[in-house]
């Protein structure tokens, strides 16, 4: 059986302490700038923040694992190679990286740091994934969110390296970084910039018949009915028409969290090291409730327990959920 | 001298149209190199294997040189088997778009294509160390990282292109929304995206063209057009201009940018040309300057 | 720096006439407690200005829909200020945040997850978002409640009002959830 960590998201310190003493057997966070893909206002940590937290960390037990899963423009590499040796001299325990550049740079200039391949690099194969490993070392895989549980058996029985899938949260349609959906909008570029329909873009409009628009750079992403529940103006999550569906449908996918508690002893099974939870840009008490209640969930598997899942079903209570792609094909 | 290419059909066209297209663009488009193969959805290949042999054929008689490109998406086993035998080809070159096709290439020599993310130097010394000897730049790159990324190409002896027409690939997914929008699945798709040679237009829910669905691929609503920029690539060391293939007489839009090329054009008279070819189709070129994609940069104010 | 919106825009809630001089008393009394919260927030949790960025000079108009005055809060670390403000005279604003009290108490105490209620019906957003999203994350990091904080620095009375105001709200949320 596998060793089945929990990975989870830290926005801020307090958030990274709050994981901590929650559970998590590791926090992933970034640096406040374009290094990594949730440079969003107000979140992050500075190089002393990151030191004090890694600190606190190390101290309980936990592992950091800090994201440079961007990729940098040329001319503008210095900075991402600066937060690679900034990382390095502070002892994160891993970099999650993407750009091959990236990876090359610290696989020469610091070997002895564990590299993680960053669901933006995208590897859904056992060649793409061996790319990664036999070139620049990488010792673990996050696995893009569209791959189903047999899949993943297979890819595992084909890879040398350890395996990490997301198991909850704000679920992605798009092949990561591979999308330049926010920047064709906004101008600023998810896999440039570490931005998603950024909130500097984003307005809410309340029309005359008392229904609310919710526009990301004066684009209308969806409209809301006066009692329908409003939500976030994320591109891939909007709703649109096209000329058979003239009443506007979500041609990507609805607003869905993605929530993998009854698949985890088939996840385990199938040789998955590492449970992501999403959510760096959410706040505390959200890494407090979700964090908490895998870690019952996978500490009662780990035991031979039957694992009591309704807590974790509750955390989305009220929000529909999904197990996207993991279950079944259908979903493609 | 730049060369003009002519990049892979994104849509799902027949087999008659593509065989159409393929000899008029032998005949009279005035491009040097032709991308061929099916870049977007591995379910939509068997219908232009069977053609292949011969397009590629008609094309090098009419003196083109022809490239094959990978998938973009390699997940499924027939998608990693058609990667695997791409990359065993010793001519035509190659164009990989997915690091499935590095691992099977090692470090025989090929062409890294706009999907690969070669967005800085650094990763393009890498590249070019494993064997890579041509690369297309990402289409959101903007202008300054253009000329960084091009030289560092040039001097490592690569080629460099850059999109200079057609829709911008936006992103990629592992489910199909153009059967989605039908109330299919990709597994039961009935190939409805030959509906939409241009691809499937999106509106916003106040009617605002926005988007375009292909398949698997989200594409721009606009097309991308770089003409008065031209120069400035060719100056960057910039050795490849890529025009998408859209449902439109790209016979005279090949003419255009040769004719801008060869400064017989004025990029004025070129960019009122387009307007014809396109019809109501709107010109973006944000992108390029460092802008939101979908906005229109005109000459005047780069001045 | 950023777009100012106008309170009086989006307000549309009428309201019975008299009520402005209650308002204003309200407002009087409650204006030392407010002084001595900020200060001493600001005090504790310095790191909160700089997740502010480029709004510490933005003003936040909060408005507390069955409370009778709103908010004003600019988080300047050279000038603070944490006001209430009449509805008759609610100041331009970088954004506006308006819910109902508890809410935005729980919002503000990390009690609740935000991204749920932030944009959902339950709170209405108007202004700078990027405003709103940087408060939020600068509020999130701060370890501990800023109104048990408040609460304790008036002693056992405060906490007395304190629980009494959850526990009421928590029947009223009770009552029309059911």
């Amino acid at each position: 059986m596998s060793l089945a960590e929990l990975i989870c998201p830290a926005g801020t310190p307090a958030a990274l302490r709050t994981a901590v003493d929650a559970g998590a057997d590791a926090v992933y966070c970034g640096f406040q700038d374009a290094t990594n893909a949730r440079n969003f206002p107000g979140l992050n940590f500075t190089p002393q923040e990151l030191e004090e937290a890694v600190a606190y960390a190390h101290a309980k037990g936990a592992k950091v694992l800090l994201a440079l899963n961007t990729y940098p423009p040329a001319g503008k590499v210095d900075l991402w190679r600066h937060a690679a040796d900034t990382g390095a001299r502070i002892g994160v325990d891993a970099f999650i990286v993407a750009d091959m550049g990236v990876a090359d740079y610290i696989a020469r200039t610091h070997p002895q740091m564990r590299l993680h391949l960053s669901v933006q690099a995208a590897a859904s194969s056992p060649e793409a994934i061996r790319y990664y490993c036999e070139n620049f070392g990488v010792k673990r895989v996050v696995l893009p969110r569209i791959l189903t549980i047999p899949e993943i058996r297979q890819i595992r029985k084909e890879i040398p390296c350890e395996i990490e899938t997301f198991i909850f949260g704000n679920h992605g349609l798009m092949v990561e970084g591979r999308c330049s959906l926010t920047n064709y909008l906004t101008g600023q570029s998810t896999n440039l910039d570490g931005v998603c329909s950024p909130a500097s873009d984003v307005e809410y409009v309340r029309d005359a018949d008392g229904s609310m628009s919710s526009k990301l750079a004066g684009f209308t992403i969806d409209r809301f009915g006066p009692d329908e529940k409003a939500g976030y103006p994320t591109i891939c999550k909007g709703r649109y028409q096209v000329a058979h569906r003239p009443d506007g449908y979500y041609a990507f996918e609805e607003p869905i969290s993605l929530n993998l508690a009854r698949l985890l002893p088939e996840l385990i099974d199938a040789g998955v090291h590492a449970f992501k939870i999403e959510g760096r840009q959410r706040s505390k008490s959200y890494v407090r409730s979700v964090v908490s209640a895998f870690r019952n969930a996978v500490d009662d598997i780990r035991a031979g327990r039957e694992a009591d899942i309704g807590n974790l079903v509750a955390l989305t209570e009220g929000q529909k959920q999904t197990q996207g792609a993991f279950a079944t094909k259908k979903w493609r | 001298m730049t060369k003009l290419t002519l990049g892979p059909i994104a849509y799902h066209w027949s087999a008659d149209q593509r065989r159409d297209f393929y000899a008029r663009v032998a005949d009279e488009a005035p491009v040097d190199e032709v991308y061929l193969g099916e870049v977007i959805c591995s379910k939509r290949a068997p219908f232009q294997e069977a053609d292949l042999p011969s397009i590629i054929e008609r094309l090098e008689r009419a003196g083109k040189k022809v490239i094959l490109s990978s998938l973009a998406e390699v997940m499924l086993k027939r998608e990693r088997k058609a990667t695997e035998d791409l990359s065993e080809m010793e001519s035509p070159e190659i164009e990989i778009n997915n690091a499935a096709g590095l691992y099977a290439r090692g470090t025989r020599p090929h062409r890294i294509g706009p999907f690969m993310n070669a967005y800085n130097e650094a990763t393009i010394r890498w590249m070019a160390s494993k064997g890579a000897t041509h690369v297309c730049l990402p289409t959101e790159l903007p202008a300054p990282s253009i000329a960084v990324a091009a030289r560092m190409a040039r001097d490592l002896g690569l080629g460099v292109e850059v999109q200079v027409f057609g829709r911008a690939s936006l992103a990629v997914s592992a489910r199909c929304y153009h059967a989605r929008s039908h109330g299919r699945t990709k597994d039961n798709c009935q190939f409805v995206c030959e509906e939409d040679p241009d691809g499937m237009p999106l509106r916003t829910r106040d009617e605002q063209p926005i988007l375009r669905i292909n398949g698997i691929q989200t594409q721009s609503e606009g097309y991308l057009i770089l003409l008065q920029e031209l120069p400035q690539l060719v100056a960057d060391g910039v050795s490849h201009l890529r025009l998408m293939p859209q449902a439109v007489d790209m016979v005279a839009v090949a003419e255009v940018y040769r004719a801008v090329l060869d400064q017989s054009m004025s990029t004025e008279a070129a960019e009122a040309r387009l307007r014809q070819v396109c019809a109501d189709t709107p010109f973006s070129n944000g992108f390029y300057h460092g802008q939101a994609g979908y906005r229109r940069i005109a000459q005047a104010s780069l001045a | 720096m950023q777009l100012m919106v106008s309170p009086t825009q989006t307000s549309n809630r009428p309201r019975p006439p008299g009520q402005a001089v209650v308002a204003r008393l309200a407002c009087l009394a409650v204006q030392p407690i407010l002084a001595r919260v900020v200060r001493r927030v600001a005090q504790e949790h310095p790191a909160l200005f700089a997740r502010l960025g480029p709004y510490q000079g933005a003003d936040f108009l909060i408005d507390p829909i069955e409370l009778p005055f709103a908010l004003h809060l600019r988080p300047d670390p050279q000038n603070l200020s944490f006001r209430a403000v009449p509805r008759s005279m609610l100041p331009d604003a970088t954004a506006i945040i308006r819910g109902r009290f508890l809410l935005l108490l729980e919002l503000v105490d990390a009690e609740q997850d935000g991204d749920a209620a932030f944009f959902s019906r339950d709170l209405e957003i108007t202004g700078d978002t990027e405003a709103v999203v940087r408060l939020r994350n600068a509020l999130d990091d701060m370890d501990g409640s800023i109104a048990q904080e408040a609460a304790d620095m008036f002693g056992p009375p405060g906490r007395a009002i304190l629980s009494r105001l959850r526990r009421n709200y928590q029947e009223v949320e009770g009552a029309t959830a059911s």
